[in-house]
């Protein structure tokens, strides 16, 4: 690993600069079709950040004006000091692990991870990639034709024949995509692992929430041409924007309310005749009809009548189903008004489960709850997880 | 008896496909038989004794020498022209977008979809009425070769680039690549089989042609014309020597071919 | 929202050079050598031999022709050569039939059956073309011949009489076109099998469908590309041959394309261009008449 960091090379052909990477205003349409729309966004130098959504949502669109292979249709694309908008691909300091690896068929693996190399020019071409194929443990197969590869191997030549330039900024398209799940547990913490090490800005783009929750330091949700949030995974997760990251990010109850009153920081609302409270920095509206938002994981089942020690209660509901998959045990409970939340409860041993028709109330702090503007469509995003899983 | 039946019906469809393939070389075998035959009489064409005589001097019938190189020397630079125009404009197609484009598509069909003596006789009613009519020749016929060579090099070179992921050619450019490095390291070799299927399938398609040739070829005589023009009286068994020497050629390119591959496929593992 | 989403996702990105101002340009210029050739040499000739249906039929090459608009040298092409118009069309339409016939079961087991032979058998069905045509359907004289063993076979299990011929029969001329346009059959059927996954006709037959009801509803619908472009490339060529006629029949086998040719030869260039027009509108008609049928828009 050290090897690469001592690799002095010089690095593109674009003038050194190094800095954050900043798209401003940038807006890409395709006929009539808007891909992305006036997008604003800073991918701090060193980050490893996630461009995570759905597929259409326009996240390799963006990608792809990064790496110079579409221009934006407005907006600027820069890099440091530098506005790399309208520079051709090539002159560009930025290299990229296409879907699918793109690994050149009529050339071995050697020449597949010298061409960058090749083409600046760069001596020594041989000691170079000799020591990136042993990064990436390959040392053996520089004379093999990529189809001889397996696709883990292959995923780590792409990697390897564009790390070796050292670009100031490295673009992977759902570079795991096609491994199969162990595989891709393995790559997620060897990727990890490099980015540290080389240190350079890595820009994931996935639509594997899971993924881009354990690798990367920032996560952008995109969707429709828009980001909807952007923040580190814990923040997106506990306090989710929009009701598509709360449900495209793990699983959301959205439960249709209305705010009622205001006491010592926090916001009455009223749930279908139950009023519950939520703190106001935890509230994206503060007056009339939202949606009320918990996750599951964050519910506590009683049975019926239980004592309630201060925190949010809904009571009067039934358990309609029980599926029991191992560490927890998922929960649907019918509301009186019909609807149905979700439950996960851990399996700690410490109390029975409970059986379809058992009335309960649900528990919660009101430190977990969060409100959203009701406008919002509640199903947002969550088809798109059953579409792309 | 049920597994032999089992093991017919598994194979069925391969015995029957073997025996339509022995259907298309079972004139091949005639050619390459006649090629060694010893006619009894000029009329005759059955075999009627072995014999190297033809194999030894095949330039021995008039004009067969002349006609066979006239032959090769049109099928070559119809080849190289075709191949050439044919291989822009299926760059054309697949790479571009442009006004017109499915209009040029069925444009471009449409020479393969019209019947030979058509285009001949066009052909030759342009020469005509263009004053041509007594000046037929080399030239008229390396036009008409080109003319029906150029769609099968289109849709076979398309066919070849329209399998290959553009991603490639960004990929190139994403490492350095000039547009014009990407074409030439990236684009160009992985085409290249393409190009080369197709130059070979406009030089046998210029090289076999009978009846546009016919048509506009004046005075001049390419080989099947002659095999034509001797078919009416004779046939000299060295017509069946030029026809095995080609298709013994085609073989050998094709094995040779096959085999390099599989070697280089072996020895990689 | 999303489901929007994924409906606009098959707008393709255009690629990468699509930046380039120019593009549209470059495109044209691309095409215009090919194009203008085709243009020169393919339109106008077929415009010109419009015009040369149309011209005086009483001119010769001597004396030059006159444009007289004698639309009856139609009227007078189809009265005389409406016989062998007909059977150069009968003739094709078997042709078309028994390659099909004999060329499916070909490409189906080049595509699926032969492994790792698969592109040499493709190879071995490419190769008779190197050998020239002409000498082949020669080749189908001998073969066919009163003294070959094909006829001899044929006798001996009484399908022909003692005396019974092959040669100078409409058999032997449909056998020599089935066999000279069988290529044009094969490959553009192996082109399209080859394209089905073949995993679609095991899930056929895995749900309990015959061999034959596999065929009818999976295999055959999903070939049907290839079946239009191979029949085209077999009935269009075919209806306008005539040396298969020539060479294996008799002038009670003539064609249309022996008649073309023959007047041409004789100078009778208004006559000829008639009939050259004549032919190519029928093939037209009929083609347009099974593509729609076949419902295919998409030949190439």
């Amino acid at each position: 690993m050290t090897s690469v960091t001592s690799t002095t090379s010089a690095t593109a052909t674009a003038a050194p600069t190094t800095g954050d990477l900043v798209l401003s205003g940038v807006s890409k349409q395709f006929g009539a079709y808007h891909a992305v729309r006036d997008l604003d966004l800073t991918v701090p130098e060193g980050a490893f950040f996630a461009l995570l959504g759905p597929s259409g949502c326009g996240k390799t669109t963006t990608l792809r004006m990064v790496a110079g292979l579409e221009e934006p249709t407005t907006g600027t694309v820069s890099l440091g000091e530098q506005d790399i908008t309208r520079l051709r691909p090539y002159k560009r300091p930025v290299n990229t692990v296409f879907q699918n690896y793109a690994l050149f068929p009529h050339l071995d693996i050697f020449e597949n991870v010298a061409f960058g190399l090749r083409r600046r020019g760069v001596k020594d071409v041989k000691k170079q990639v000799g020591e990136m194929l042993d990064l990436v443990e390959l040392g053996a197969f520089g004379k093999r034709k990529p189809n001889q590869l397996s696709g883990g191997q292959q995923q780590r030549v792409a990697l390897a024949r564009a790390l070796i330039n050292r670009p100031q900024v490295l673009l992977l398209d759902e570079p795991l995509g096609a491994l199969d799940l162990k595989l891709r547990r393995q790559m997620q913490i060897e990727l990890k692992r490099i980015q540290t090490e080389v240190g350079i800005t890595f820009v994931h783009v996935t639509h594997d929430q899971e993924e881009a929750m354990t690798m990367a330091d920032t996560i952008a949700v995109m969707n429709a041409g828009v980001i909807e949030q952007r923040g580190t995974p814990t923040e997106l997760y506990d306090l989710p924007a929009t009701t598509f990251v709360a449900n495209f990010l793990g699983q959301s109850n959205l439960v249709r309310a209305a705010i009622v009153g205001k006491a010592d920081g926090q916001l009455v609302v009223d749930v279908h005749g139950s009023k519950v409270t939520v703190p106001v920095p935890r509230c994206r509206v503060t007056e009339g009809e939202i949606w009320m938002g918990i996750r599951p994981e964050k519910v506590f089942l009683a049975p019926a009548g239980a004592e309630q020690n201060g925190g949010n209660a809904l009571r009067g509901a039934t358990v309609t189903d029980v599926s029991y998959v191992g560490v927890s045990t998922q929960y649907l409970a019918r509301m009186p008004w019909g609807q149905e939340l979700t439950v996960f409860e851990q399996n700690t041993g410490a109390r029975d489960t409970l059986t379809v028709g058992d009335p309960v109330d649900l528990h919660w702090q009101p430190a977990h709850t969060f409100v959203l503007d009701a406008a919002q469509d509640a199903l947002a995003g969550v088809e798109d997880i059953a579409d792309d899983a | 008896m049920t597994t032999v039946g089992r093991w017919i019906g598994r194979h069925l469809i391969l015995f029957i496909g073997l025996l339509v393939l022995l259907y298309l070389f079972a004139p091949i075998f005639v050619v390459i038989l006649m090629s060694f035959n010893a006619p009894k009489s000029k009329l005759s064409y059955t075999f009627d004794g072995f014999t190297l005589h033809n194999w030894a001097h095949p330039c021995q019938p008039f004009g067969l020498c002349d006609a066979v190189s006239a032959s090769l020397r049109i099928g070559l630079v119809a080849t190289v022209i075709a191949t050439a125009l044919g291989t822009l404009m299926a760059f054309a197609m697949v790479r571009h977008r442009f006004r017109g484009r499915a209009a040029t598509n069925l444009f471009i069909f449409l020479p393969m979809a019209s019947p030979e003596i058509v285009l001949g006789s066009s052909l030759l009613a342009l020469f005509v009425s263009g004053g041509l009519g007594g000046r037929l020749g080399f030239w008229t016929i390396l036009i008409a070769h080109v003319m029906f060579c150029l769609s099968f090099v289109v849709v076979t070179v398309k066919a070849r680039l329209s399998g290959m992921d553009t991603r490639l050619e960004q990929a190139a450019m994403d490492l350095y690549a000039t547009e014009w490095q990407t074409f030439w390291r990236i684009t160009f070799p992985l085409v290249f089989p393409g190009i080369l299927a197709a130059a070979l399938l406009s030089f046998s398609l210029s090289f076999d042609d009978f009846i546009i040739t016919n048509l506009n070829a004046g005075r001049t005589v390419t080989f099947p014309m002659f095999v034509w023009g001797s078919a009416q009286r004779d046939i000299p068994p060295q017509i069946n020597v030029v026809g095995t020497a080609m298709f013994l050629l085609a073989l050998i390119l094709v094995l040779g071919g096959e085999l390099t591959r599989r070697r280089r496929a072996s020895r990689a593992r | 929202m999303s489901a929007l989403g994924h409906l606009s996702t098959p707008v393709t990105p255009e690629p990468v050079a699509a930046r380039k101002g120019g593009r549209r340009r470059t495109a044209y210029l691309l095409l215009l050598p090919g194009g203008l050739w085709l243009i020169l040499f393919f339109v106008v000739p077929l415009v010109s031999l419009v015009a040369a249906s149309l011209y005086d039929p009483n001119g010769s090459i001597e004396a030059g022709f006159r444009m007289t608009w004698s639309f009856h040298n139609y009227v007078d092409a189809i009265a005389d050569y409406a016989v062998p118009l007909g059977r150069s069309l009968w003739y094709s339409l078997l042709t078309t039939a028994f390659c099909l016939l004999l060329g499916f079961p070909l490409a189906y087991a080049i595509a699926f059956k032969a492994g790792r032979w698969k592109n040499l058998l493709l190879a071995l069905v490419i190769a008779p073309f190197f050998t020239s045509f002409l000498i082949r359907t020669l080749s189908w004289k001998l073969l066919l011949g009163d003294n070959g063993f094909v006829v001899d076979a044929l006798r001996t299990v009484h399908i022909l009489g003692s005396d019974g011929r092959l040669l100078a029969t409409t058999a032997a001329v449909v056998t020599g076109l089935t066999y000279n346009f069988l290529p044009f059959m094969v490959l553009p059927l192996y082109a399209s099998l080859e394209k089905i996954d073949h995993r679609l006709i095991e899930a056929g037959s895995d749900l309990y469908a015959s061999a034959f009801t596999t065929f009818r509803t999976v295999t055959f619908p999903l070939a049907m590309p290839g079946v239009v472009a191979g029949t085209l490339l077999t009935f269009i060529p075919a209806a306008g041959d005539y040396i298969n006629a020539q060479l294996l029949g008799t002038p009670k086998q003539r064609m249309i394309g022996n008649d073309i040719q023959r007047l041409f030869a004789a100078g009778a260039y208004p006559t000829a261009a008639a009939l050259s027009v004549t032919l190519m509108a029928a093939i037209t008609v009929l083609v347009l008449f099974y593509v729609r049928r076949a419902g295919t828009e998409e030949l190439v």
